[in-house]
């Protein structure tokens, strides 16, 4: 049974039951999940997460859904590698990756649609909905189809095809909204208020938003039950990089781990960073911005969670950064060289933010560093399709094969036999 | 009746302009405010509209064209 109690407004601390709310009714502060700590506290232990799948529900005790509602995609236990190539080239004594596109729809968003769609069963929706241009309406489908929900998706009317593919083979309702994103944006808050569906990230975003946290207590069990010193992070609405933060807290707080500062650095895109634009102004007042990035899915133009996120990183003397489109492209390329991991432009952000923030001192090189890399290269091949190598061509013979190699890679090298 | 929630954002000369007051004043709405920041070339507000719907969305048009952004109180919510 789950030891969630209710949900908390984040400004005034007001309570509300365990419903679909996401809203204070009081101040309209954003509302988040509050649990019994004493309760958890008496049952949570290292031995008892361990023998627990190898999924996010390891950690179901941690989480706002009871057992018998789990929908399970076997999300999570993504693996945390040790980048030592990519930490020589960034100048770094200890480098982890938290390779995350190894989801069952290759992003982070399986981890909080799978928190939001065990909720929506267990609060009798039959209907999972979304606005989305990619990853989160990936995620919404397949959980719908595992669960044998419905799943209504909306889309801009002006998104390519082969993002739409990605979410259309799991036979969701598509609709196609012939508007602006803010257009999209307000109809769907209007639905989600008139409609009994859960939209993931609205009426049940407090749900949803809890998923990112089995990021942060992975990583600390990866760890070998520590947290690290320092994480980089992408930022759009925010929520993933306060929830990572709030990760680590829990675990200290319930003796998982030792107490170990853990600073947060953000990422985002220079052509949507009002969240780093806020940090540089020394300002929580957030501008929205109208994005212009490849880091599509970085691209929020007004973060529900920025002001929180500044707060975080302002509290764990954090920092954070902006990164140019040909710098993203960049990251891409330097983890897919150096760890044989190919990320999407999110993660592009994560490994430009990195350098970033090592350049301007916001990342001390030689501490223990976390990079969340938190969605797959194949759903953005077009950002690094031109900057990638070419084959040689050659014709169906050794002659062919020889003259054109040495042309490209130099003369070859003879193979000596023997002494 | 319908009831609506949403986020000004104020930037600019916008700053200056009574425009909640306005709202009320040109249109069968009912404004209340709730939270609200706001320094001398940029501001927020986050309010609730009573009216008839139709009315709200004649409303919030007008506040668009007066140059202050419109949204809903949850922020975006069109996600990757």
């Amino acid at each position: 049974m789950t030891y969630a109690t209710c949900l908390a407004c984040r400004e005034c601390g007001r309570e509300f039951p365990l419903e679909p709310l996401h809203v204070c009714d009081f101040c309209f502060g954003p509302l988040e999940v509050a649990y019994d700590h004493d309760g958890i506290q008496s049952k949570i232990t290292r031995e008892r997460i361990e023998s627990g799948p190898r999924s996010i529900w390891r950690y179901i005790d941690l989480l706002p859904v009871d057992e018998d509602f789990i929908v399970d995609l076997n999300v999570g236990w993504t693996p945390l590698l040790k980048a030592d190539r990519l930490a020589e080239r960034l100048g770094m004594r200890e480098l982890w990756i938290k390779n995350d596109t190894c989801n069952p729809s290759w992003s982070f968003k399986d981890r909080v649609v799978a928190v939001a769609s065990s909720r929506a069963r267990q609060l009798g929706f039959q209907t999972l909905a979304c606005a989305s241009t990619g990853n989160l309406a990936n995620s919404v489908s397949a959980h719908a189809a595992r669960a044998g929900m419905e799943a209504i998706v909306f889309i801009p009317h002006d998104l390519e095809a082969g993002k739409v593919l990605g979410s259309a083979v799991y036979n969701p309702t598509i609709v196609s909204v012939n508007g602006s994103y803010d257009d999209v944006n307000r109809l769907c808050s209007e639905l989600a208020d008139n409609r009994h569906w859960a939209f993931v990230n609205i009426n049940v975003r407090p749900y949803y938003a809890e998923g990112s946290r089995t990021l942060a207590y992975e990583v600390a069990e990866q760890l070998g039950w520590r947290a690290p010193r320092q994480v980089v992070a992408p930022m759009a609405s925010g929520s993933l990089f306060t929830k990572i933060h709030k990760g680590f807290q829990e675990f200290q707080q319930y003796g998982l781990i030792e107490e170990t500062p853990v600073r947060m650095i953000g990422a985002q895109a220079e052509g949507c960073s009002p969240i780093t634009t806020a940090w540089r102004n020394e300002t929580t007042n957030i501008r929205p911005v109208k994005p212009d990035t490849i880091a599509k899915s970085l691209a929020i133009g007004n973060p529900a969670d920025g002001y929180y996120a500044l707060k975080t990183m302002k509290r764990t003397d954090g920092g954070s950064t902006a990164v140019t489109d040909p710098e993203v492209v960049e990251g891409i390329q330097m983890l897919a060289e150096c760890e044989g991991v190919f990320a999407e432009t999110a993660g592009g952000v994560t490994i430009a933010g990195l350098r970033q923030a090592i350049e301007t001192g916001q990342v001390d090189p030689d501490e223990t560093t976390v990079a969340f890399i938190t969605g797959g290269g194949l759903k953005t091949a077009d950002a690094v399709v031109e900057h990638v190598t070419q084959p040689i061509p050659v014709e169906g013979t050794l002659q062919s094969f020889e003259d054109a190699f040495a042309e490209e890679v130099g003369a070859p090298q003879a193979v000596g036999v023997g002494g | 009746m319908a009831t609506r929630r949403v986020r000004f954002t104020f930037e600019g000369d916008a700053v200056k302009e009574p425009v909640i007051y306005l709202v009320g004043h040109e249109f069968e709405v009912v404004t209340n405010i709730r939270m609200a920041d706001v320094e001398h070339d940029f501001g927020w507000v986050v309010l609730e509209l009573d009216g008839d719907h139709d009315e709200i969305d004649r409303a919030l048009a007008w506040v668009s064209d007066k140059g202050v952004r419109v949204d809903p109180v949850a922020g975006d919510v069109v996600e990757s």
